[in-house]
C-alpha cells in the first residue's frame, strides 16, 4: 500500500507514515462516528503540547502510547493544540475549536479508564471515555451490542499480534444530568474522608451507556518479532529473564507482551520487600508454593548445600509444580544479592518460567548474571542496547574477577553503540537472536562438535600408532618412562580437566581412533615385515616404513571425514564444491609436499634436516603402498560406515527422527500451517498506557503546572 | 500498520550463494540403496584382489638358512662358540649346503636378516650424521652430537663415518658356489654386489667428501674409523665406486630397519648362466662368520628368493584382502537383513505419528 498523503494537514506530523487510505477517505467525508472517534482521542487524554518553534507542535506525554494516539489524530486532522486548566483548544481540520474541560475523570489502576467531560462550543456537554475494553464493554449502551461484538473480535485479533488495545467510547449529557453530577462531583472532590472511593462513585455514575465509537490498538514499542522470538527460545528450552531498569509496571506489562508472562500462568509472585526479612520471606513463600518439599530439611539441595560450602559448586534443576514468574526490584535485589541469600533467590528464580527484574543498576545486571552463572551449569547469553548493559555483556570487575554473561550480545539501536561496540556478536534487532542461537548457535555446535570428534580421533589416530611401534623399537622414545610418570602424578592432571566434551562421543572417538592406529599400524606392518620391493630391495626400513604409515594415515583420516560427518550430523550435512576442494585438495597437497620434502635439493642445503631423501620417490612407486593404503582405508571406514547404516534402523534416537522427517518433508513440501486464532482472555488487554499510578488529571485541572504562557491564555479565557 | 524503514542497511552481507552459505552441495546420504551395493561391491573386488596377491605371493620361492649357530646346529655353530664373548670375535668361517631339486627361477636375490636387533630403536637410530655422509667436510672434521658416544675416538679423531648405526656394520660376508653333479668342482656364482642400494642413496644422499690429491685415504686424514671397524671407510672395497661412505653395503645398512626383525639385500644373482635363475643341483655358500649377535639373543638368516609384481613373499597383504572382502560381504549380508526386517516397522512408526 501506499503511504497516505497528510499533506491536506499542515500540522501533521512528517515522521508519521499511515497505510490505510479509507480512514482518511471517512475522515474527509466527515463521517460523524470517525469524527467522534477522533475528538475523543484528541480530547480524552493528559498529554501537554508545547510550541517551541512556530507552528511546530511537540507533544509531552506521559506515557508514550498516550502520545502515538494523540500525535495520530493529529495527523488525521484534529491537532490538539494546547490546554489550560479549563480548555483545550483543537483544531478541527484546519478549525480553531475551544472545548470547555468541565471536568477530568482520572486513571486509577481499578477503574482502568480516563474520562473528560467537555462542553463543545455548541454547548453540548459530552463525556469521552476512553480505557480498557474489558471494562469499558461493560459500561456500553445496550444499543451498540453488536458493533461491540465486532469490535471485541477485532480486539481479539489485535490482542493475538500484541498489540496493546484500548475502547474509545462518548456519551451525551443532558444538561440537568450534568448540573447534579457536577455539584456531587464537586462535593466529592471537597471531602476529606474517603474521597478517592466516593470520587469513584461519582464517576462511575456518568461513565455509564457509553456508545461505542471503536478500538486503538497500538504496536508494542518492542521490536519486531519479539514475542515470537522468545515463544521460540522457550520451546528450545532457553530460559528468559529481564533485566531492566524500567518502572516495575513498564517492565511487568513489556514481560507480558513479550509472553514471558502469559496470562494461563499459575501465578506471579512479586518481591518488593524492603528489608531483608521481609524479601527473604517472600522469597520463601513463592518457593513455598511453587514446590513445598524444597524448604523442607530432607531435600537434596539443602542437603547437599548444608554440607558443603567451598567453591565451586552446582546447584541443580528443579521441577516447581506449575508455571510461575517472578518479579523483583532492584531494591529487593540488594538484599537478595546479600551473601546468603543469593541462593534463595536463585532457587527461587530457576524454578519461574519468567522472571523480571526491574530498577536493576547496571552492576546488579552484572551480578545477577553472574550469580547464575556461578551456581547453575548453564551457558549465560547477555543481549541488550543500552549503555548500562554493558556490565553484564562484556563483563564488570567484581570483587576482584570479571563477571558477565558467556555471550555478549549487542543491539544497536537508539540508545548508542556502547553496548555493540562491547559485545561479543551484535544486531539490530532482537528477534535475529533466535536466528544466531538457534541457526547459527546450532550449527556452530555442530560443526564443533564434529570438529572435536575428528580431532580427537585424527589424534588418537595419530599417536596410537607411534604407541603400538613402541612395542617393536624397545619403548626407546618415550619422553618420560614409567617410573618418572608415576614418581610425578602431577604429569597426568591436565588431562583430567576439561573432558567435559561428551563423554560418550569422546569414548566413541577414543575407540575409533584405537581402531584405526591398530589397522593403521598392523596393516602397514604387515605389509613391510620381510617382505621386499618390487626391485627386489628390502621395504622395511624406517624411512619407508614411515611413510607408508604416514600416507596411509593421512589417507585414512581424511577419508573418515565422510562417514565421521555423515555419523554425526546424518543427514545434514553438504558438501560444497568448497569441501570438495579443500580435501581431495589437502590430500593432493600432502603428495606434493612430500615429494618436496623428499626432494634432493632441500637435502643438499640442509642435509641433517631433510634426511628423508628420495623415500617418496621409491615408496610411491610400489604396489604395496597403495595396497596397503586401499585396505587400510576400508578397513577405517567399514565399522564407521555399518554402525550409522545400522543405527539409524536399530537404535534410532529423536534427533535422527525429527532429521528424518525434515528430509521427508523436503520431499514433499507441506502447507504452511494455518494461523490459529488464540484467543486471550481480556485481563492481558488493559493498557500498559495507563498503569502508571495516576494521571496528570488532578495537576491539569489545578492549573499549577502550566506554562506561564498557557496561564495567561486561561486568564484572558476567563 | 507498518513504521519500518525498509531501506538496506548499510553493513548487510552481499546475497551471494557463499556469503548466505547456500552453494550447491551434495548431501552424502547412507541409504540403504547406496550403502549395501557399496559393500558388496568393495568385497567382491576385495576377494578377488586377495585372491591374485595370495596366489602371487605362494608362487615365490623363498630359501632360508639360520646360521646363528645356537646349539651346535650347522657347521657354523662353532665359530658362533668361538667367538662367546670374545671382543672382537676372531674371523671364522663356515659353510651352509643346500640342493635344489629344480631350476629356482631368477632373478634371484640374495639376503641377511637379522632379528631382535633394534635398528629401530630411538638413540641407535639418530645416531649418525647425514650431513657428514653427504661429503661436508666441515661434518666430517666435526661430526654432529647425535653420534656420541661414537663420535670422537679415544685419542680424539673425529669419527668418520660417526654413531652407532656405522659402527655396527654388519660384516659377515657370502659366497655362493654351485655344484653341477654331485662330486663334481664348485663353481663360484658370481653375486652382484652393486646396485643394492636406492639409486637416490647411492647418488644423492651419500657422497664421499671431495678427493685431497686424488686421494680418497687423504680426504679422510685427520679421521679414525669406528672402533668396531677392522679397516678404514676408504678401505671397504677396492672399487672407487663403491668405497668410502658410497659402499653400497654401509649404504644398506645405513637405511636402517623398522622393526626388530629385518631384511637386507646382499646381491643380487643375474649374470652368465644364473641370469634365468639357479638351476638345480648343489649348493654351498661360504659364510664369513663376523658378526656377533648372540649377545642379545639374535638370530643371523641367508635368505635367497626371487620376487614379482607386488614384491617378495608376503602372505599378508593376500589373506588380508580376503578376509576384509569376506567382512564386506558378511557385513553386507547383515546389514540387508536388517534393512528388510526393520524398514517396514520403521514405516509404521512413522504412519503412527
Amino acid at each position: 500500500n501506499d503511504k497516505v498523503d497528510f499533506s491536506y494537514n499542515r500540522l501533521a506530523d512528517p515522521k508519521f507514515s499511515f497505510y490505510d487510505n479509507a480512514l482518511v477517505e471517512a475522515v474527509k467525508s466527515e463521517d460523524r462516528l470517525v469524527y467522534l472517534f477522533f475528538l475523543c482521542l484528541s480530547l480524552c487524554h493528559t498529554v501537554m503540547s508545547e510550541e517551541k518553534v512556530e507552528g511546530e507542535l511537540v507533544y509531552q506525554a506521559q506515557s508514550p502510547d498516550e502520545g502515538a494516539l494523540v500525535t495520530a489524530s493529529r495527523n488525521f486532522g484534529f491537532v490538539f493544540s494546547s490546554r489550560t486548566s479549563e480548555t483545550i483548544t483543537v483544531i478541527e481540520m484546519g478549525k480553531i475549536r475551544v472545548y470547555q474541560l468541565l471536568a477530568l475523570l482520572d486513571f486509577s489502576n481499578e477503574r482502568k479508564r480516563m474520562s473528560v467531560v467537555v462542553r463543545t462550543p455548541e454547548d453540548r456537554v459530552m463525556l469521552f471515555c476512553k480505557g480498557a475494553d474489558t471494562i469499558i464493554y461493560e459500561l456500553l449502551h445496550p444499543s451498540c451490542a453488536s458493533l461491540s461484538e465486532v469490535t471485541m473480535d477485532h480486539l481479539d485479533d489485535f490482542a493475538s499480534e500484541g498489540l496493546r488495545t484500548l475502547m474509545v467510547a462518548y456519551r451525551e449529557l443532558d444538561n440537568t444530568f450534568f448540573q447534579t453530577w457536577i455539584k456531587k462531583h464537586s462535593e466529592a472532590c471537597l471531602t476529606l474522608e474517603d474521597r478517592e472511593r466516593k470520587l469513584n462513585l461519582v464517576y462511575e455514575e456518568a461513565e455509564r451507556d457509553l456508545i461505542l465509537l471503536g478500538a486503538t490498538a497500538i504496536e508494542d514499542k518492542l521490536q519486531s518479532g519479539v514475542p515470537e522470538t522468545i515463544c521460540t527460545l522457550t520451546k528450545a528450552k532457553i530460559k528468559v529473564w529481564v533485566l531492566t531498569g524500567d518502572k516495575q509496571e513498564t517492565a511487568v506489562n513489556i514481560a507480558y507482551s513479550c509472553r514471558i508472562f502469559k496470562d494461563e500462568m499459575d501465578g506471579l509472585f512479586v518481591v518488593e520487600g524492603t528489608d531483608r526479612e521481609t524479601v527473604l520471606q517472600e522469597l520463601r513463600a513463592a518457593r513455598n508454593k511453587m514446590k513445598p518439599e524444597s524448604l523442607l530439611e530432607s531435600d537434596p539441595i539443602n542437603i547437599c548445600l548444608a554440607r558443603k560450602t567451598k567453591l565451586p559448586f552446582r546447584v541443580l534443576d528443579e521441577t516447581p509444580n506449575g508455571s510461575y514468574g517472578l518479579v523483583i526490584n532492584g531494591y529487593s535485589l540488594a538484599y537478595a544479592l546479600e551473601g546468603n541469600m543469593e541462593l534463595e533467590l536463585l532457587r527461587t528464580a530457576c524454578m519461574c518460567k519468567g522472571v523480571v527484574c526491574c530498577r536493576m543498576t547496571p552492576l546488579q545486571k552484572a551480578q545477577v548474571v553472574d550469580l547464575v552463572k556461578r551456581y547453575k551449569k548453564v551457558v549465560t547469553l547477555a543481549i541488550g542496547d543500552g549503555a548500562n548493559d554493558i556490565g553484564m555483556i562484556k563483563g564488570m570487575n567484581l570483587w576482584g574477577f570479571i563477571a558477565a554473561a558467556h555471550i555478549g550480545v549487542g543491539i544497536s539501536g537508539h540508545e548508542g553503540m556502547q553496548a555493540m561496540l562491547n559485545s561479543d556478536f551484535s544486531f539490530c534487532q532482537f528477534r535475529y537472536l533466535q536466528r544466531l542461537l538457534l541457526v547459527h548457535g546450532r550449527w556452530s555446535y555442530n560443526r564443533m562438535c564434529k570438529f572435536l570428534s575428528y580431532f580427537f580421533y585424527k589424534n588418537f589416530a595419530f599417536t596410537l600408532v607411534h604407541f603400538w611401534y613402541a612395542f617393536f623399537n624397545g619403548f626407546s622414545a618415550q619422553d618420560v618412562n614409567e617410573t618418572w610418570s608415576l614418581c610425578y602424578p602431577e604429569l597426568y592432571e591436565p588431562g583430567q580437566h576439561n573432558l567435559y566434551f561428551n563423554k560418550k562421543e569422546f569414548l566413541k572417538c577414543l575407540m575409533h581412533g584405537i581402531y584405526s592406529s591398530f589397522v593403521l599400524f598392523f596393516v602397514s606392518m604387515g605389509t613391510v615385515f620381510n617382505s621386499e620391493r618390487s626391485d627386489g630391495k628390502d621395504i622395511s626400513d624406517f624411512q619407508s616404513f614411515s611413510l607408508i604409515v604416514q600416507s596411509t594415515l593421512i589417507w585414512v583420516v581424511t577419508m573418515q571425514v565422510w562417514p565421521l560427518v555423515v555419523g554425526i550430523a546424518l543427514r545434514t550435512n553438504f558438501w560444497t564444491l568448497i569441501s570438495h576442494a579443500f580435501i581431495w585438495g589437502s590430500l593432493g597437497f600432502y603428495f606434493c609436499m612430500l615429494l618436496f620434502l623428499c626432494s634432493d635439493g632441500l637435502y643438499l642445503m640442509f642435509p641433517s634436516i631433510f634426511h628423508f631423501l628420495g623415500v617418496a620417490r621409491n615408496i610411491l612407486n610400489q604396489p604395496q603402498m597403495w595396497l596397503c593404503l586401499v585396505l587400510s582405508t576400508i578397513l577405517c571406514l567399514i565399522p564407521g560406515i555399518g554402525y550409522n547404516f545400522l543405527r539409524l534402523f536399530l537404535w534410532p534416537v529423536n534427533v535422527d527422527k525429527v532429521l528424518n522427517r525434515i528430509h521427508v518433508c523436503l520431499k514433499h513440501p507441506l502447507p504452511p500451517p494455518v494461523k490459529t486464532k488464540i484467543k486471550h482472555p481480556g485481563l492481558r488487554r488493559s493498557a500498559y498506557a495507563f498503569s502508571h499510578k495516576h494521571g496528570f488529571g488532578a495537576l491539569i485541572t489545578s492549573g499549577k503546572t502550566l506554562k506561564p504562557n498557557a496561564f495567561k491564555t486561561s486568564k484572558r479565557v476567563l | 500498520m507498518t513504521w519500518s524503514v525498509t531501506a538496506r542497511g548499510a553493513h548487510q552481507p552481499d546475497n551471494t550463494a557463499f556469503t548466505q552459505q547456500r552453494l550447491p552441495a551434495w548431501q552424502p546420504l547412507l541409504s540403504a540403496g547406496i550403502t549395501l551395493p557399496l559393500f558388496f561391491c568393495a568385497g567382491l573386488a576385495f576377494i578377488g584382489l586377495g585372491l591374485g596377491l595370495f596366489y602371487s605371493s605362494n608362487g615365490i620361492k623363498e630359501l632360508e638358512y639360520d646360521y646363528t649357530g645356537d646349539g651346535g646346529t650347522g657347521n657354523c655353530s662353532l665359530c658362533a662358540a668361538e667367538g662367546q664373548g670374545r671382543a672382537p670375535p676372531p674371523s671364522c668361517s663356515c659353510a651352509w649346503y643346500f640342493s635344489l631339486p629344480e631350476l629356482f627361477p631368477g632373478p634371484v636375490y640374495l639376503y641377511y636378516e637379522l632379528s631382535n636387533f633394534y635398528q629401530n630403536n630411538r638413540r641407535y637410530g639418530v645416531s649418525r650424521d647425514d650431513a657428514q655422509l653427504s661429503g661436508l667436510v666441515s661434518a666430517l672434521r666435526h661430526p654432529a652430537n647425535e653420534c656420541a658416544p661414537y663420535q670422537l675416538s679415544a685419542t680424539g679423531l673425529p669419527i668418520a663415518p660417526c654413531g652407532a648405526i656405522a659402527n655396527s656394520l654388519f660384516n659377515d660376508s657370502f659366497t655362493l658356489w654351485h655344484q653341477r653333479q654331485p662330486g663334481g668342482p664348485y663353481i663360484e656364482v658370481p653375486l652382484d654386489r652393486t646396485a643394492i642400494a636406492w639409486w637416490t642413496d647411492y647418488h644423492v644422499k651419500f657422497r664421499n667428501p671431495p678427493l685431497v690429491n686424488g686421494s680418497l685415504a687423504l680426504a679422510f686424514r685427520g679421521t679414525a674409523p669406528p672402533p668396531n671397524w677392522h679397516r678404514p671407510v676408504y678401505e671397504l672395497s677396492p672399487d672407487p665406486n663403491n668405497t668410502g661412505f658410497i659402499n653400497q653395503d654401509f649404504v644398506v645398512w645405513m637405511r636402517t630397519a623398522a622393526l626388530p626383525t629385518f631384511r637386507k639385500l646382499y646381491a643380487r644373482i643375474r649374470q652368465g648362466n644364473y641370469s634365468a635363475g639357479l638351476p638345480r643341483g648343489s649348493y654351498r655358500v661360504n659364510i664369513t662368520y663376523n658378526y656377533p649377535v648372540r649377545a642379545f639373543g639374535g638370530h643371523k638368516l641367508i635368505i635367497l628368493s626371487n620376487i614379482s609384481w607386488m614384491g617378495g613373499k608376503n602372505p599378508f597383504l593376500g589373506i588380508a584382502y580376503l578376509v576384509v572382502g569376506s567382512l564386506c560381504i558378511l557385513m553386507g549380508f547383515v546389514m540387508l537383513v536388517v534393512y528388510i526386517r526393520y524398514q517396514d516397522q520403521d514405516d509404521d512408526d512413522n504412519d503412527d505419528e
